[in-house]
């Protein structure tokens, strides 16, 4: 087994000079006083006009990656080892002229969170044009280029914004102008770091989509940093997987998603729904133990602490970089073996018996919320009749704007709704707010959150905030309490030692094992999940989410699951529903909501979602913004926006009911539900 | 081959490492980082000085600091009177070591106080927030449209000053001043869900201030307490140099200089002089341990 | 935007409003009776009562109240104890004094400590920072009259550089106030250096570590330029409302400073007046104060407003 030698695979762009030639590299941080190598012996190549995605989960090392190209590192971090060579010149040895001239014209940077890249005193106009003024155009003309610019990345009406100042532009419009400043100066290289995390799924599909037309015709090199493996899949030609600050895997991006040859890219491609996939089918694998520390210096290879197939040659020495095929490498001796992984999870599961649709447990009539008042009264949710059934899991689905959060909050109390909602609890009215419930309707219904830092008191102890509810709802104390505890633990996984510990040290995916325990201490009937996977990392996802279901089929709990991420909601819910600004759009069992037919915002929602398993040929693409919640369209809220909009006028006029179109599954369209089934062409092969 | 610090508009530090650091950090306890800092150092031995000389002052000082030498009035320093005589013929060193006393009961007891109900103000005010938060913002606006050390002297002047009245009055001034600040630390921490969590459990507003909100607003509480423990020690001495703080015999700092600062242009410097240093090492030491206190509690 | 001035300037007039309430009942717990303060111990009861009548001290409190609130609204302040004159040209001559000892400060004080935190801040964490950051904290609370005795031994006294006491006298040129007044300035700016220094600072900071200062670096500008055109407008915009709220602690300067040197500023005057017990110009005194800070934090927060685009035209579009 020899170790192949990077200069000496063929590149992309067959034989001409790549655009990025990075050899070898190690970049080390000195964090008090101790050097901590973030990257290791990284090499890859970009071709010209090629996009190459970097993968990786946090602490792999990927945004290090880009700080090094732009030497942009920050003061207590160097490139320790290794070299960089960005169209032949060498960045980080360059004088200070030079590299201004580097970043001026050859490399661009788009990150992620576009209103704040853009300075807030200063008009958008202005912050383009200064990249041709950088390139020599006098002042006039340089802000006639930055409107034709703006033009190009499809902003409708360029001379108005560019007067407006950041704060005024929406999420995808001042990505948008991020991305016309990157491109102005025409750069060799596009490095884009996670563009689209901060956007929402049909505005994420329109940059996408920008992103990949405009780099045909400027013919610019990408190098794509994500975490999302389907974003990666639709947008890049080549993929290098990064695990631990070392670059494990690497080749076409099609052909390391499918047929994957190291092991943490099969654990990492396990964790995730693939194909439809629903609970029913099996549990989601996961990848046994934990994301290394920065700063760990194994001896052998990175993965092997973590590797159901690891040997004792994995453990002594590094492995070097196998070529496994036609421009394809994998650090691992065993590679050959990578696909016949075994998994770490049994693939058997325990769904919960559902249901009686008869007697729901939860039950929402006409709930609205209306924030603000008179001309400033925004409607974020809309007479909303919903009921969840006992045992069943509800996804939630919908971007922002939508009414999601405030929803799962009316239910639970935190916020008032308006007068003439009704949140009815095994048919018992219930208290519009959670001071005014008694305890047993406190008991009932718990939340998971979203952000397990916000939702956890930081100055607590584990055993304090599992504590706490165990008292407080379920009325424990002493060693009955203690009992309890101690189960509570072992259901979510934890160790008595972490009882001890406060949240600042534990990891994200442990943070919401305590946020979970807390939430079924005191035996609730239902739980409402509000993104609890969003803020972890791929590979603890997975985990968590098995949590859940096992959680649930225990106790019998209902779960009103919300979340913008299709495939998690796809695998998770029996049943769906959709809501676009603050009403329902479509409700059903999950798997007709997914196969159709279904309402046009559902249909336009599912292919605007990258997937792993390929790209759909027909995308919808939605245009215009997300109408404001203050200044609703009349009408069908959606028909600004909407592709199949009746030429009749209906759908500007009356807003639809939301009516039975087949039994279970509601919608609320003008368009009859055969209709529907032939332009959505269901049952047809895609 | 090292990459380059292009001065500072480069970062601090990257993602990846900010996670790792902050391990690192928690490792150690604070008083421990503390204790490694040279300006914290500093500061903390010369206020555990003062101090020592507040408590034990009368056992140090060589002389009495109120017995009256006719004969030796204004005399500079000598063997015999290491910082001179004033106008009475009083050791100034004496009075000097001795003048500590006062004006540190009285910060010390004063800013615990405005602490203790700036705290509770400031908890209140951000946790309920709505009316009552809007009604008694405009009055601690109102109020404080005056300067504290005006406000301090207006009340003094009006009770009469003791040192009670003194302990109670700055107090009370800084208690908006404190509440304040523990109110947006309040308003940064009713945007984190642990608060709703709280709610659901059916806790009781008194229980979630204090026991949910509190913990992490301590730290603020505690930079604020050092901090105006200095301010409280400026109020003490301006308030004594115009006459309103500690009355004659005792001796005063502040007021020391405003007896002695008559003389001045007749060259006797050292009775003024002295005691304004002392009062400004004093001030200088608080600020640099309170400056230390920020530094370790804001990594 | 015209909304918001409008509201704040009610805020401002409803707590001035409040502001001349607790003066004025505050005045009232003050002990002493105004006809025998004015007339003086030896003048007869009698006296004293008809002057006290005529200055409606007897009147229930509200009516006092109100006919003092529209006396001030007048100009007329009340008649001094010390001085049995109006109090109003008092307030006025002293009122100009204090503005010129102030304006000199401020015109010291405010390009320095601007200048001193955006290069604490360019230099974070390294020695010029330390230096600034902690002589600006202990510059700001060692107490003025301590400042102003060290620096009248050192320059007043034994180096002779400048006359010790404030005033150059009347009719004085331009040259020779200014040659006074420069002593007694000094406190006042080491007061207001450390506050404004530290805003200044950690303005800057917070600038050079936003997204938008790398986006601006990763265009290819010139460190100077990042500094100048993308970090300058924005670290700048928290200090100039600090300023602004600065008068508040300059007002209590000016009272120690003014008493040290010997200076007929309106500081002065309120701390003779209190220790005269002179209510009326105390009241007035202080309430003048009072009004100049309301003023000034006024001026900040619409200037604040008027620069900073994102208050200027409200929310996202």
């Amino acid at each position: 087994m020899t170790a192949a030698d990077t200069t000496a695979a063929p590149d992309a762009a067959g034989g001409t000079r790549p655009t990025v030639a990075v050899e070898h590299l190690d970049v080390t941080y000195r964090v008090r006083g101790q050097d901590r190598r973030a990257l290791r012996d990284v090499s890859f190549q970009i071709g010209g006009g090629e996009s190459y995605g970097l993968v990786g989960e946090s602490g792999s090392g990927k945004s290090t990656v880009a700080l090094a190209l732009t030497r942009y590192l920050p003061r207590n971090g160097r490139v320790s080892a290794g070299t960089i060579r960005i169209n032949g010149t060498d960045p980080l040895a360059m004088g200070n002229a030079a590299l201004r001239d580097l970043r001026a014209h050859t490399v661009s940077m788009v990150y992620q969170e576009p209103g704040r890249a853009l300075n807030p005193s200063i008009k958008v106009g202005r912050q383009v044009a200064e990249v041709y003024e950088i390139a020599g155009l006098g002042h006039a003309e340089a802000l006639e280029r930055a409107e034709g610019m703006l033009r190009k990345v499809q902003i409708s009406d360029p001379h108005r914004v560019m007067e407006r100042y950041p704060h005024e532009l929406s999420g995808g419009m001042a990505q948008r102008a991020v991305i016309a400043m990157a491109l102005a100066a025409e750069p060799s290289l596009l490095i884009l770091d996670e563009p689209t995390t901060a956007l929402d799924a049909t505005v994420e599909a329109e940059v996408l989509d920008l992103v990949a037309e405009l780099r045909e015709e400027f013919a610019t090199s990408v190098l794509f940093i994500s975490h999302n493996l389907a974003v990666i899949a639709k947008m890049c030609d080549r993929v290098g997987v990064l695990y631990a600050g070392e670059l494990i895997e690497e080749g076409p991006a099609r052909e390391v998603f499918d047929r994957p040859r190291h092991p943490y890219t099969v654990g990492l491609l396990r964790c995730i729904p693939r194909r439809g996939q629903r609970k029913d089918h099996g549990r989601l694998d996961t990848i046994p133990g934990f994301l290394p520390t920065p700063g760990d210096e194994p001896k052998g290879c990175v993965f092997a602490p973590r590797c159901p197939i690891a040997e004792d040659q994995c453990r002594a020495a590094p492995p070097p970089a196998f070529p496994v095929g036609d421009g394809r490498t994998s650090r691992c001796y065993l590679n050959e073996q990578a696909d016949d992984l075994p998994r770490n999870t049994p693939v058997n599961l325990e769904i919960p018996q559902v249901r009686d649709a008869e007697r729901p447990v939860v039950r929402l009539e006409r709930l609205s919320k209306t924030f603000g008042s008179r001309g400033e009264a925004v409607k974020a949710l809309v007479g909303v009749d919903l009921s969840l059934e006992r045992g069943e899991t509800l996804g939630l689905v919908g971007e922002s704007g939508s009414g999601k959060t405030t929803l799962a909050r009316a239910l639970l109390g935190l916020i008032p709704p308006d007068q003439g909602s009704v949140i009815d609890l095994d048919g018992g009215p219930l208290a519009p707010d959670a001071r005014r419930r008694t305890r047993d309707e406190l008991k009932a219904l718990q939340i998971v959150f979203q952000n397990p830092d916000s939702a956890l008191n930081r100055r607590h102890s584990v055993r304090r905030l599992i504590s706490q509810p165990l008292s407080r709802l379920a009325g424990l104390s002493g060693a009955r309490l203690r009992e309890r505890l101690a189960d509570l633990v072992r259901s979510v996984r934890m160790e008595d030692r972490q009882l001890g510990l406060r949240p600042s040290q534990l990891s994200g995916g442990l943070k919401q094992r305590v946020a979970i325990a807390r939430a079924f201490a005191g035996g609730p009937r239902i739980v409402v999940c509000d993104e609890p996977t969003s803020a972890l990392d791929v590979s603890v996802q997975a985990a968590i989410l098995n949590l859940l279901v096992d959680l649930q089929a225990k106790e019998q709990v209902t779960y009103l699951f919300i979340s913008h991420d299709l495939g998690l909601v796809r695998y998770l819910s029996d049943r769906i529903a959709v809501l676009y600004l603050g009403r329902i759009m479509e409700i059903g069992p999950a798997e007709t909501v997914f196969a159709g037919p279904h309402h046009p915002y559902t249909e336009a929602l599912l292919s605007a979602v990258p997937s792993l398993d390929g790209q759909r040929p027909d995308r919808i693409r939605l245009q215009g913004e997300i109408p404001s919640a203050a200044n609703p369209p009349s009408g069908c809220v959606f028909h600004t926006r909407c592709p199949r909009k009746l030429s009749t006028g209906e759908c500007e006029s009356t807003e639809p009911p939301l009516r039975e179109v087949a039994p279970g599954h509601l919608m609320s369209c003008h368009i009859p539900i055969d209709r529907l089934t032939v332009l959505q062409r269901v049952g047809q092969a895609p | 081959m090292s990459g380059v610090d292009l001065g500072s508009t480069t970062p601090a530090e990257a993602p990846e490492v900010t996670a790792a650091h902050a391990a690192m950090r928690r490792a150690m306890p604070p008083w421990r980082l503390l204790l490694r800092r040279p300006t914290f150092l500093a500061g903390a031995a010369i206020l555990l000085f003062w101090v020592v000389c507040a408590i034990f002052g009368t056992l140090i000082a060589p002389h009495s600091p109120t017995a009256q030498q006719l004969l030796a009035t204004n005399s500079p320093p000598s063997a015999a009177h290491w910082f001179g005589t004033d106008q009475l013929g009083r050791d100034v060193l004496s009075r000097v070591i001795v003048g500590s006393r006062e004006i540190l009961l009285i910060a010390v007891a004063a800013t615990i106080l405005g602490t203790l109900l700036g705290t509770a103000l400031g908890l209140v005010m951000g946790y309920f927030g709505g009316v009552f938060d809007i009604l008694i913002g405009r009055v601690v606006e109102a109020v404080l449209a005056l300067p504290v050390a005006i406000v301090a002297f207006l009340f003094i002047v009006a009770l009469g000053p003791s040192t009670v009245t003194l302990i109670v009055v700055i107090g009370l001034v800084f208690t908006p001043l404190i509440a304040r600040t523990v109110r947006s630390a309040v308003l940064v921490e009713s945007q984190l869900d642990y608060l709703s969590s709280a709610r659901l459990l059916g806790e009781k507003p008194a229980r979630i201030m204090a026991i949910e909100v509190l913990p992490n607003v301590l730290p603020v509480v505690l930079v604020e307490f050092t901090v105006r423990i200095g301010y409280a020690v400026f109020t003490v001495a301006t308030l004594s140099f115009l006459g309103f703080g500690v009355q004659p015999p005792t001796p005063d700092w502040g007021a020391d200089i405003a007896a002695n600062y008559g003389v001045l242009p007749a060259g006797y410097w050292w009775e003024t002089l002295f005691p304004a240093l002392a009062i400004a090492s004093l001030v200088v030491a608080v600020n640099l341990v309170t400056d230390s206190i920020e530094q370790v509690l804001s990594s | 935007m015209a909304t918001y001035i409008l509201r704040r300037l009610g805020l401002a007039v409803v707590t001035l409003w409040l502001l001349s309430v607790i003066v004025f009942f505050a005045g009232q717990v003050l002990p002493g009776d105004p006809g025998r303060a004015i007339l003086g111990p030896l003048a007869a009861q009698s006296a004293v009562h008809a002057l006290d009548q005529q200055l409606g001290v007897d009147r229930p409190l509200l009516a006092q109240y109100w006919a003092w609130v529209t006396g001030l609204l007048h100009g007329n302040m009340g008649l001094s104890y010390q001085f049995r004159s109006p109090v109003a040209p008092f307030i006025g001559a002293a009122l100009v004094n204090s503005v010129k000892l102030g304006a000199l400060a401020f015109i010291i004080v405010v390009p320095l400590s601007i200048l001193g935190g955006v290069v604490a801040a360019l230099n974070y964490g390294r020695f010029p920072d330390r230096v600034i950051s902690v002589t600006g904290l202990s510059a700001t609370t060692v107490p003025e009259f301590v400042s102003g005795i060290v620096l009248i031994v050192i320059f007043g006294v034994e180096l002779k550089w400048f006359p010790v006491s404030a005033s150059a006298g009347a009719g004085a040129s331009f040259g020779s106030q200014l040659d006074h007044l420069i002593l007694p300035a000094i406190p006042l700016v080491l007061i207001l250096f450390g506050y404004i220094a530290r805003m200044a600072r950690a303005g800057t900071i917070e600038a050079l570590e936003s997204d938008y200062a790398r986006t601006a670096t990763l265009k290819g500008l010139k460190r100077s330029v990042v500094i100048r055109r993308h970090i300058l407008r924005n670290s700048l915009l928290p200090t100039i409302t600090v300023i602004a709220t600065q008068t508040g602690y300059l007002i209590g300067g000016l009272v120690v400073v003014e008493t040290l040197f010997n200076y007929q500023g309106i500081g002065k005057l309120i701390f003779t007046a209190a220790t005269a017990k002179d209510f009326p110009m105390l009241e007035a005194g202080v309430l003048t104060i009072g009004v100049v800070y309301m003023v000034a934090t006024l001026i900040a927060d619409v200037l604040y407003t008027v620069l900073n685009p994102r208050l200027r035209l409200g929310g996202t579009g």
